[in-house]
Formats: structure tokens, sequence, C-alpha cells
């Protein structure tokens, strides 16, 4: 199971990011629960200074920027990778 | 056990290189050729007479809007290849531990080079404060940020000329110092929102990319499709009736509304500028325009100043930390060195 969060007030940029993840998660057919962020404290919790964030499996992959599809494709692949080591 | 090549081949490098070069020549010859053919196609090809007022704003109008997009295009691949270097993260951790003035130097010189975006303002803040950084300091990165930005810079070197580009980075950095430094011996601590002292930043380790240039070179790339995305129309409006100025509106018109003379021009500008805050890259060619026509300079780039520094929106963004009289506080001291440096231009020159 994977958790996507998009960390951000709302700002047109962290909607794309949100959008593009949508796209890679259903692309990928995988299952996947997508979550926004807005408070701030919850947003600081993740020690990050630029939004949106992107999280996934709580680890923080992107800051500041929108990833492109094929970034977000690797992050999840790489997330998905340890997620089988760990088992 | 064999081991995966992390990076693609060198081939790959190899054509980004290939492809940069080309993209230069091509940028460079488009470059020089922008004059010769906005002059051919109002002079010869449309036939309209040398000194007309349609043929002059026509000509202006065919190359100023090539102009300016070829330059914001490769300038801001240069600097956001140069952004690529520094973070927020980075800033804070080099402004940490900083005297208090010294502090405020770096802090305003490394909010030009800091990739930074207003939706971030939140955050950056609370991050910065809950590290230790004075909030006096804090505040001079938040206000060079995004008054010194990067497509007002390109824009008025493009329009005005290094010099008077150069004058607005000088007065942005000016600004940010001073009013950093005032808000910092102000000791407002108290009227920063109250959970902001309180949040606790996760002991989750800070990003740190280890970045290729070819990771380089395509997010530059990226931005500046956003940014042109985003400004080009704007550009063209802006450009289009500045044009209309330049052919119609008779020589020192605006000298008694917007000259130095008139001592209430630069407060006016000013208080003008506010509203206008998403519209810089439209501005800037009507302001260069109007100073043609006898507005003076001070006047002139206060207004910019104001239009970039002082937004609305911003204002909104930065009340979900800062209570009220903090935030009137910030306002009014930038509105106070704005309009100082307007005036000092208008004395000086």
């Amino acid at each position: 199971m994977l958790t996507i969060k998009v960390l951000g007030s709302g700002c047109a940029n962290c909607k794309r990011v949100e959008q593009i993840a949508h796209k890679v998660v259903d692309k990928m057919s995988l299952e996947a629960e997508i979550i926004k962020v807005t408070d701030y404290k919850d947003i600081m919790a993740y020690n990050i200074l630029s939004t949106p964030g992107l999280i996934i499996n709580e680890k923080v992959v992107s800051t500041g920027r929108i990833p492109s599809e094929a970034e977000i494709t690797t992050f999840i692949t790489s997330a998905l990778e340890t997620a089988q080591r760990q088992l | 056990m064999t081991t995966l090549p992390i990076h693609p081949p060198s081939t790959s490098n190899r054509q980004t290189i290939f492809f940069l070069a080309i993209l230069t020549i091509a940028w460079f010859v488009a470059y020089n050729l922008i004059q010769p053919l906005a002059n051919w196609i109002s002079y010869s090809a449309l036939n309209l007479p040398q000194d007309s007022k349609l043929g002059e704003s026509l000509a202006f109008f065919l190359y100023d809007i090539p102009k300016i997009l070829l330059l914001l295009s490769g300038m801001i691949f240069i600097i956001s290849i140069i952004r690529s270097f520094f973070s927020p993260e980075r800033t804070r951790a080099l402004l940490g531990g900083k005297r208090e003035g010294v502090a405020n130097v770096f802090a305003a010189m490394l909010g030009i080079v800091t990739p930074f975006c207003s939706c971030s303002a939140v955050p950056l803040f609370i991050g910065f404060v809950e590290s230790g950084i004075p909030l006096g300091v804090t505040f001079s990165f938040l206000i060079a940020a995004p008054t010194i930005n990067e497509v007002a810079v390109i824009m008025l070197f493009g329009l005005f000329g290094w010099k008077v580009a150069g004058v607005y980075v000088a007065s942005g950095l000016v600004i940010a110092i001073v009013a950093g430094v005032v808000i910092g011996r102000l000791k407002m601590e108290r009227y920063v929102e109250d959970f902001v002292w309180q949040i606790k930043s996760g002991a989750g380790q800070i990003l740190d990319e280890k970045l290729t240039w070819n990771d380089r070179i395509e997010r530059a790339w990226d931005s500046v499709k956003e940014i042109v995305g985003k400004v080009w129309l704007y550009v063209i409006i802006g450009i289009a009736i500045g044009a209309g100025i330049h052919g119609y509106v008779p020589e020192s018109a605006l000298a008694n509304i917007m000259g130095k003379q008139t001592w209430w021009s630069v407060p006016a500008a000013v208080l003008l500028g506010i509203p206008l805050y998403a519209n810089a890259a439209g501005i800037i060619p009507i302001v260069s325009a109007l100073m043609e026509k006898g507005a003076s300079l001070g006047t002139v780039l206060a207004f910019m100043m104001a239009v970039v520094g002082l937004s609305l929106p911003e204002a909104v963004i930065l009340r979900r930390v800062l209570k009220l009289p903090l935030l009137i506080t910030f306002f009014a001291v930038i509105a106070v060195a704005i309009i100082f440096i307007g005036y000092l231009f208008n004395i000086i020159l």
C-alpha cells in the first residue's frame, strides 16, 4: 500500500502536483492513497521550507517545484522497492 | 555481481551540449535579426513613411516583443541554472549563526538567488524563525526575494538598459536590508502568530538532492517554459500600449504629473503600484514609454518597486503567520523605504 502526500496550502502548483500524482498512480494501476496536507503545522512536521512538497511513504522526495510525470514514476518505483525490501 | 550505471551513458550528455550550442547560436542570430526585420516590415514591406506615427509605433512594437521574449527565455534559463545551486534549505543553513546586520545583508543577497515562490512564504517564514534566524533577517530575505524578481530585472534591462536595472537591484537590496534591520530593532516577535513558536519541525532529514548537469538543464528549461508561458501575454499587451504611447503621446506631456518637480508623484506612484501586483511584466513596457515622455526615474522606480514588492496577495498569505500590527509595520516600512528611494533618485539625477 502506497501513501502519497502533497504538502501545500492549496496554491496552483500544489494542485498540479496532486494531479500528476493521480495520473501516475492510475497509469501504474497502483493502489495508493493520495492525501492533501494543507495545515501548516502538519506541513512543517516534514521539515520543508518550500511548497509544494511531495511525500511518498513518509519520505520527502521533492519540495518547491512540480516534478514531472517521469520523475514521480521513478519516486514511486523506488518507494515500492524499498517497501518490498522491508517485507 | 554487476553494477548498473547510475547515470545515462555520456552520449546523452554530448547530445545535450550539442543541443545547447545550437540553441545559443540560434538565439544570437535571432537577437541580431529582429531590429532590421522590424524596420523592414514597417518601412519597406508595409511602406509606411519613416517619420510617421504609425510606422514608428509599429517598428517599436515589432522590435520590442521578440527582443523581450528572447531576453526573458535566455536569461531565465541562465538564472535558473545558477539557482539550481541554491535552495531555501541551504540559505537557511548559511544564515544560521551570523550576526544581525551582517546576516541582513546576506539574507537580502541570498533572496535574489534562492528559488522562491510567494506561496512558499509561510513555510519559509516558519522554518527560518523556528531555526533561530532573527525576525529582521527573515524579513530581509522575504522582501528581497519577490522584489528583485527575475522577470522585472530582465525587462528593465531590455527596455531601460543595464544602468537602470542595476539601480533597481541595488535599491531593492538596500530596502530589504534596511527594512529588515528596522523590523528587527522594533522587537515585534510577539506579533508573530503564537502557533509559529509552538511548531517543532519534524526530525525528518532535509532533502538534499544531488543534481546532474542534465537535471539542472532540464529544470532550467522547465522554468523558462513556465515563466515565459505565464507572462508572454502581459508582455505583448504592455508593449502594445507602450508602442502607442511612444508614437502618439507628445514629448514631455507627463513632465508635469510624473516629473521631478511634482512632490506628490512618488507617493502617488507607490499607492498606485500596490494593486497592480500580477502585471509587473505588462507594466514595465508602459512605464518605459512614459519615461520618454517626461516621467522621472525616481518616480518610475518607486512605482515598479511598489508593483513588485508591495503585493496584496502576499500580504494575505503572510497574515497566516503575522498578527496585524506586524503585517502593517512590514508593509509600511517597505513603502516608506520605496518612497525614500524614489525621492533620492529624483534629487540626485
